[in-house]
């Protein structure tokens, strides 16, 4: 059974449709990246599949491990092993960082059928994954995202991704605002979390990431479809030419 | 215009019982005061002060004035104070001092703490330099039929240099059966230089009583006052309270007012600044069903180089209503001031009113001043952003909720206080939640 299962997927925005008929299958274990230029639709695709209020899907269907996805909300996709790592993570004053991380860790925890974690047992598990990251004690005492650094957002957002276990994750332009050091660090991060029962939905504008994360396959999105589909070579190709002639090929 | 004056009658009744009848100062200042509270009526949405809050169903109430002996039946403190472990407690039933439910042992050496009754009745010379004396009731209408028909209160007196050891907790509860009861609760605070205290208010009760309370507060120089408030009075409960304020130079004020409670409810807090001194006059409020809480400030910078903080953040739900009225007078000589304010209010639900009016009024021309005020609702990104990762909507609501009041009361500068404001604050989120 495949991961991911994209059908004709169609959505519209305020009443505009943005994805006209994506087609997307991911087995366990692959890391695909989706590439496109400024408004080809790959925010909308990450909040679709993430179930964001005010993404409207009119047909089309995605199957999760083969369960509809579609039907359930926010929530309940995350719980069922579904992440998202925001472009631009949320700044929550008043909300530590560990009290967050803690109340969702143990909803996908008992959603799973595992015991919910005490205080010891969540600062131990959380610790031992923040030391990879580089993520200090001080930063999961300060309010989630407040006054962090652009860096320090994104280690945050795959401390989450590393803490909750997902199936599939989706990281949409992770390597925005990143300087190179700290797009190793996040990189590097991510791919630690490469599963044979994990897949990762790699959403960039730019081939850089790429090189980091190195993915099995690569769709170029465009238009609200996907124009072409490839191995990794592709995203070198469009590195090379740019998005010009692909994005004129459909419009041709 | 001809102008409503209920609870006139009142005094009529009761007069002969206050205490202190027959000091001539006293009788003098009921009588003034009265004849103040004749003149200018009950307020109405008219008064520019009262603009927002609307007391024409407490002029309609039927309140009759609470007696001495009313409610001997208080035989503990309720549930719904603040929970402070180790504190000096002065409890009042229906403004009345219980000495049975009061424990003001082993207080430190100059430092006076009861009934202000009693000590009319002992020493009544020695108020008249001190009740009445601070500010002007000449505007304030309830505060001066408070005067007129004050019958106890707290009395709490730090000579120069003492430093009261523990918290005063001072317990207020109203009790009423089948007759409406209001009464009139009249504290006496005073610091005297260089002293401090922390003193935290509960106002609690059951049944339909209007507790019309007025506090004068004065710190002396280089003192410290804490001076916490939680207003929790039961669901029929009309609330009004006047705080006069005097902070003499180098002062410190950590103030912060909790309303939750009450039917009808309105905390008024006038502070006169001296020199050199840090005022903080912050506030929460959360309002559910038909509630109406009202926060009124007005901050006097009188003279240089004071600071004044303002935070005031508010949850309301339902059908409940909001009042926020924050007034920064800065006069002319009072280059260097310091003075903040922000009210915040988060409305949950279609039904929801908040009205405020921050007002600036600025004579000095080398000053920092700033206001703000907010209104809104939850924000849709965070709370996506906290679904995304498997919290159900209603715990990240939650969450967020806790968040935005929980920064006010970070603003509470003594931990014990603090933590107790916190736990009612999270038994009103909890009951939220489930109801």
């Amino acid at each position: 059974m495949s991961l991911l299962e994209i059908r004709d997927l169609h959505a519209t925005v305020d009443g505009k449709e943005i994805l006209k008929g994506v087609d997307l299958v991911m087995e366990p274990g692959q890391v695909h990246a989706i590439m496109g230029p400024n408004g080809s639709g790959k925010s909308t695709l990450s909040y679709v599949l993430s179930g964001r209020d005010g993404y409207e899907v009119t047909s089309g269907e995605v199957l999760f491990d083969g369960k509809d996805l579609l039907s359930l909300d926010a929530d309940e996709r995350a719980r069922s092993g579904l992440f998202l790592a925001f472009q631009y993570p949320v700044e929550i004053p008043g909300v530590a960082t560990t009290t967050f991380l803690k109340t969702a860790i143990n909803a996908v925890r008992v959603h799973r059928g595992e015991s919910a974690l005490d205080a010891m047992q969540f600062l131990k598990f959380v610790r031992e994954k923040a030391k990879d990251l580089n993520v200090n004690d001080d930063m999961l005492r300060r309010p989630l995202n407040v006054g962090f650094s652009g860096g320090e957002k994104k280690r945050n957002e795959v401390l989450q991704m590393a803490v909750l276990e997902p199936k599939l994750a989706v990281l949409d332009e992770t390597d925005s605002g990143l300087d190179i050091d700290a797009l190793k660090i996040v990189a590097d991060g991510v791919n630690r979390l490469r599963a044979a029962d994990r897949g990762m939905l790699v959403i960039t504008h730019y081939q850089r990431l790429l090189d980091y994360i190195v993915p099995d396959r690569v769709h170029i999105l465009a238009g609200g479809k996907i124009v072409q589909s490839g191995d990794k070579t592709l995203a070198l190709e469009l590195e090379e030419k740019g998005y010009a002639s692909f994005v004129g090929a459909e419009a041709a | 215009m001809a102008h409503d004056a209920p609870f006139l009658d009142q005094f009529e009744m009761v007069s002969a019982r206050l205490p202190g009848v027959g000091t001539a100062w006293l009788d003098q200042l009921r009588s003034d005061a009265l004849s103040r509270y004749e003149t200018l009526g009950i307020p109405t949405p008219r008064t520019e002060a009262w603009k927002y809050t609307n007391l024409r169903r407490l002029a309609r109430a039927g309140f009759v004035a609470a007696e001495a002996g009313d409610a001997t039946d208080a035989l503990a403190i309720p549930e719904g104070v603040t929970e402070l472990d180790g504190a000096y407690v002065a409890v009042f039933v229906n403004g009345r001092y219980s000495a049975s439910l009061s424990s003001l042992d082993n207080l430190p050496r100059n430092a006076e703490v009861g009934s202000l009754a009693a000590k009319i009745a002992e020493d009544p010379a020695s108020l008249e330099s001190q009740l009445g004396r601070l500010g002007d009731y000449s505007s304030l209408p309830m505060a001066s039929l408070n005067t007129a028909l004050m019958a106890d209160g707290l009395y709490f007196r730090l000579a120069d240099g003492v430093a009261l050891d523990r918290p005063l907790h001072v317990v207020s509860i109203g009790q009423a059966d089948e007759e409406p009861l209001s009464f009139h609760p009249r504290h006496l605070i005073s610091l005297g230089d260089g002293s401090t205290a922390t003193i935290v208010e509960s106002h609690v009760g059951s049944g339909a009583y209007f507790s019309n309370g007025v506090s004068e507060i004065a710190v002396g120089q280089g003192a410290v006052l804490n001076h916490y408030k939680l207003q929790n009075e039961g669901p029929e409960a009309f609330h009004l309270s006047t705080n006069m304020v005097r902070l003499d130079d180098r002062a410190i004020y950590d103030g912060f007012v909790l309303q939750t409670g009450a039917r009808l409810a309105r905390n008024e807090i006038k502070a006169h600044l001296g020199e050199r001194v840090e005022c903080r006059l912050n506030g929460a409020y959360l309002g559910s069903n038909e509630q109406h809480i009202d926060n009124t400030t007005f901050i006097d910078h009188a003279a240089p180089n004071s600071s004044s903080r303002e935070v005031y953040k508010g949850v309301l739900d339902q059908s409940a209503r909001g009042v926020f009225q924050g007034k920064i007078l800065v006069r002319k000589d009072s280059q260097k001031t310091d003075g903040h304010q922000l009210n915040k209010t988060l409305l949950l639900s279609p039904g929801t009113e908040i009205d405020t009016k921050p007002e600036l009024e600025i004579y000095a021309d080398d000053v920092k001043c700033s206001h703000g005020a907010t209104t809104g609702e939850l924000e849709e990104e965070s709370l996506f952003y906290l679904r995304t990762r498997g919290i159900d909507r209603e715990t990240a609501r939650g969450m967020l909720v806790a968040a935005f009041i929980g920064e006010a009361l970070d603003e509470i500068q003594t931990e014990a206080p603090r933590v107790a404001f916190q736990a009612i604050v999270n038994g009103w989120l909890d009951r939220r939640d489930q109801g």
